[in-house]
Formats: C-alpha cells, structure tokens, sequence
C-alpha cells in the first residue's frame, strides 16, 4: 500500500490531470522519513509509481525519473524549488535508485515500459529523460533509446545538484558525478544498522545470562543474575563498536577490509572495558579481548553492504581470510569464558 | 575520497580498447571516476576504485566492456553461500545507502 502524499494538486496536459507535488515536506513526510531511518515501516514505504509535476511543467519542461522509495522521493521534490517540471516515478517496489538499480527494478524494461505507460510521447514534445547516474546500474541507456524513441540523461548523483546541472545546460561536474560516503552519510545509516542486529545481541545476552549460573558446584541464579550483568556490558560493548563506533570512523581506521578496521575496534573497546575493571578476572578477560574482537570484526565486516565503495571480488577475498579468523576467535574467547566458570 | 579504497588488485573490470569508440559513456556512469578519455577512447585510471556495480558495462554500447558485477556485501555473500544462486539484494532490509 502506497502512502499518501500531502498537500497534491493537478495540472491538467493534453486533456490529463496530473497530480502535482509540492516541493516542501510537511511535518508527516518528515516523521515517516524519520522512521524509515530507524527501520520502522520501512519496507512499505513508497509511493505510487507513475507520473507526477512539479511546479507549472509544460510540453517542453524537463522529466526527471526516480525510484518509488518515498524516502528517495522526498529526497528529490524537496530539492527541486522553482523548477517546472515532470517526475516519472518508476515501480522499484519501495527500494531506493542504486539498490533497485542493482536488484533490475531500476531497470531499461521498466523504464521503457513506464513511458508508455504514463503516456510519455503526449505530455512532452521533446524526447529526453534525467535519470539519476546511479541507475545506470540497472539501465542501459542506448537500449532506452532504441527501444522507446526517448535519450537518457545521466544526470547527477545526488538530487541537491539537480538544479545546478540543468542550469548548466545539463552538464554535471566531477563532483556531482563522484559518490562519497561522508560522515553525514554514515551517521544516516547508523540506527537501521543499530536497529537490524539488535535481535542477535538480545538472544546472546540471555544466552551468556543463563550460563552464567553454572559453576564448579553446580548452578545458582543468585551468581547468573551477578556475572549476566557483566556479560551483557561486555556484548553490547562489542555489538556497539562494530554496529556504531566503527561505522562513524571507518576512513580513519588502520587497514583496507573492514573485518580489520572491525578487529582494530574490538580490541580498544576491550581495553577500555579492561580499564574499568568491567571484564571479570584473567581468563575471563582473555576471553572477552578474543569475543568482543571477534563480534566487532564480524559486524563490521557485514557493514561492507552498506558502504559506497566494495566490490564482491573484494568482499569475498576479505571473508575467506576473516571468516575463519572470527569464528575461531570465538569459540577460544567462549571457551576461556565458560572454563573460567569452573576455577 | 581519501581513506575510502578498497583491497587492491582485486577487481574483475576489463576493457577492450580495439572495440571502445570514445563515445565516453563508461567515464560519466562510473561513481567512483575509473575511467577518463583520452584521444578518443577510454582508459582505465584507477582501477582499485572500481566496486563492480557495472553500470560501465551495461551503458557500453560496443560490449567493450567486461565486469562480474555484484553486490559488495558480506551478507549476501554469507546468504549465497547458504542459499546457492548469486550474491544479490534480495531479501535485504536495509537498502539505504544511495542517496536519492
């Protein structure tokens, strides 16, 4: 189910009524944006695909298309103040440009099938059409062309350059041409990383708080409640600086592949957790250094989907060495942690 | 963008200068800036920059271009593994790093 869009009015072309979208967000956009970013609703939030004006388009006003993600809608109509113009919305199920791109929603067969759907050939005289560069992914624009009549313009990445590039006679700099992975846009990506995992870190608190009972003389609750509160600081510890501190300092940690960057992390939370005298008593320790090491390099690893810049042949070089690495790291830092149990 | 390279060496991207025509495609899709043109054909300038989307590839009119494209992601590498198939986005909840 689509969401609805605030505040809509028409423009009427070639006899059809058009629905016209404004160019400001109003408080409910902005809250359902907010949500988006912390994983509520998420996947249903899009908007119904087909085409849209903004400002007072004509037969010769430019058409711009995008991704039926309401997030990366928004993103688009909220920059485009003072333009007349057209939004062809394509069917991405909800998914942003690059990622539908990549999954082929994005694609040349429904970019070709949404011209003639919405009837492109009548609203506008000319034959052009902006699509964001990210969807060249998925699109290929001189099957575009021989397949609809229509030229694909790549036009820039990010829609606050949309503006400038059409004023510039639809030419993009090699900024706008550029992705960047700044700290803004990691900050963004932090409570849906936070949120998404949370699940596992809650199941291995009550894991490491009903083993904490055992002990040489059989099990007490009174010492798993005692030593569960010191598990449970421990793996959040490590959940937060894989899901968190290594995200926001990615650039600035040692090493290329991310389970390293993951590793250097684990291994300052630890320490700190060790300054504070928060990881129980020498075997203990050890095995919180190799757990906490482990579970930050593995989180941050699984970050490498998020990030702007990974290929696969990278990513699986990196996992054949650091997939093995993690999990042995585990099972000694569990080991060490269940054996200090017993002495 | 500075601190912002993956491994090196790694990458599949092949480019076939005899079939390129210039026409300079591959060097406005790529967001990462791999390719420049230079006296009419494309060259490749910083291949550890490459992530492997494809975009280069499937924009190339003369099939010049030669990629194994995917997703650079440990999940969906752990997924393939479990599930056969490739590594892709589906199934994925996330799906939010492009900005717009």
């Amino acid at each position: 189910m689509a969401e609805k869009i605030s505040n809509l009015s028409f423009v009427t072309q070639d006899g059809r009524e058009v629905p016209r979208v404004p160019v400001e967000l109003c408080w409910a956009d902005r809250l359902g944006d907010w949500k988006a970013r912390w994983g509520i609703n998420r996947m249903r939030y899009s908007v119904e695909p087909g085409l849209y004006a903004v400002g007072n388009p004509d037969g010769g006003s430019v058409v711009l298309v995008s991704a039926n993600y309401k997030l990366s809608f928004d993103a688009l109509r909220k920059e485009l103040g003072g333009l007349d113009g057209w939004i062809m919305v394509l069917d991405t199920k909800g998914i942003n440009v690059w990622c539908s791109a990549a999954k082929g929603t994005f694609g040349t067969d429904e970019v070709v099938g949404r011209i003639g759907l919405v009837g492109l050939e009548e609203i506008v005289n000319h034959r052009r059409i902006i699509v964001p560069q990210l969807g060249a992914v998925g699109v290929a624009a001189h099957e575009v062309k021989s397949r609809s009549g229509f030229s694909v313009i790549y036009g820039p990445i990010r829609a606050c350059d949309i503006i400038e590039f059409i004023k510039a006679g639809m030419k993009a700099t090699e900024q706008m041409r550029q992705v960047c992975f700044s700290l803004y846009d990691r900050l963004v990506l932090v409570p849906v990383e936070f949120v998404n995992g949370v699940k596992y870190l809650i199941f291995a608190i009550a894991v490491f708080f009903i083993l904490s009972g055992i002990n040489a003389g059989g099990y007490s609750s009174d010492l798993a409640m005692k030593e569960g509160v010191r598990s449970a600081v421990n793996l959040f510890a490590a959940y937060f600086g894989g899901a968190v501190i290594s995200q926001v300092l990615l650039p600035w940690l040692p090493g290329r592949s991310f389970s390293f960057k993951g590793f250097s992390v684990g291994l300052t939370v630890a320490a700190f957790l060790l300054l504070l005298k928060l990881t129980g008593g020498r075997l203990e320790t050890i095995g919180w250094i190799f757990l906490i090491a482990a579970v930050s390099s593995f989180i941050t690893m699984n970050f490498t989907g998020a990030s702007t810049y990974t290929s696969l042949s990278g990513v699986k070089k990196e996992m054949r060495i650091a997939v093995p690495l993690q999990l042995t790291a585990a099972i000694i830092g569990a080991g060490m942690w269940m054996v200090s149990k017993f002495i | 963008m500075k601190g912002q390279t993956y491994l090196k060496n790694v990458v599949t991207l092949r480019l076939d200068v005899d079939k390129c025509t210039g026409c300079g495609l591959c060097a406005v899709v790529c967001p990462h800036r791999v390719f420049e043109i230079k006296d009419d054909k494309a060259v490749i300038v910083d291949r550890d920059g490459c992530m492997e989307c494809g975009a280069c590839s499937g924009n190339c009119p003369v099939e010049a271009i030669r990629v194994e494209s995917g997703v650079g992601c440990a999940v969906a590498v752990f997924k393939w593994m479990l599930k056969g198939g490739e590594p892709n986005c589906d199934y994925c909840n996330r799906s939010d790093d492009a900005p717009s």
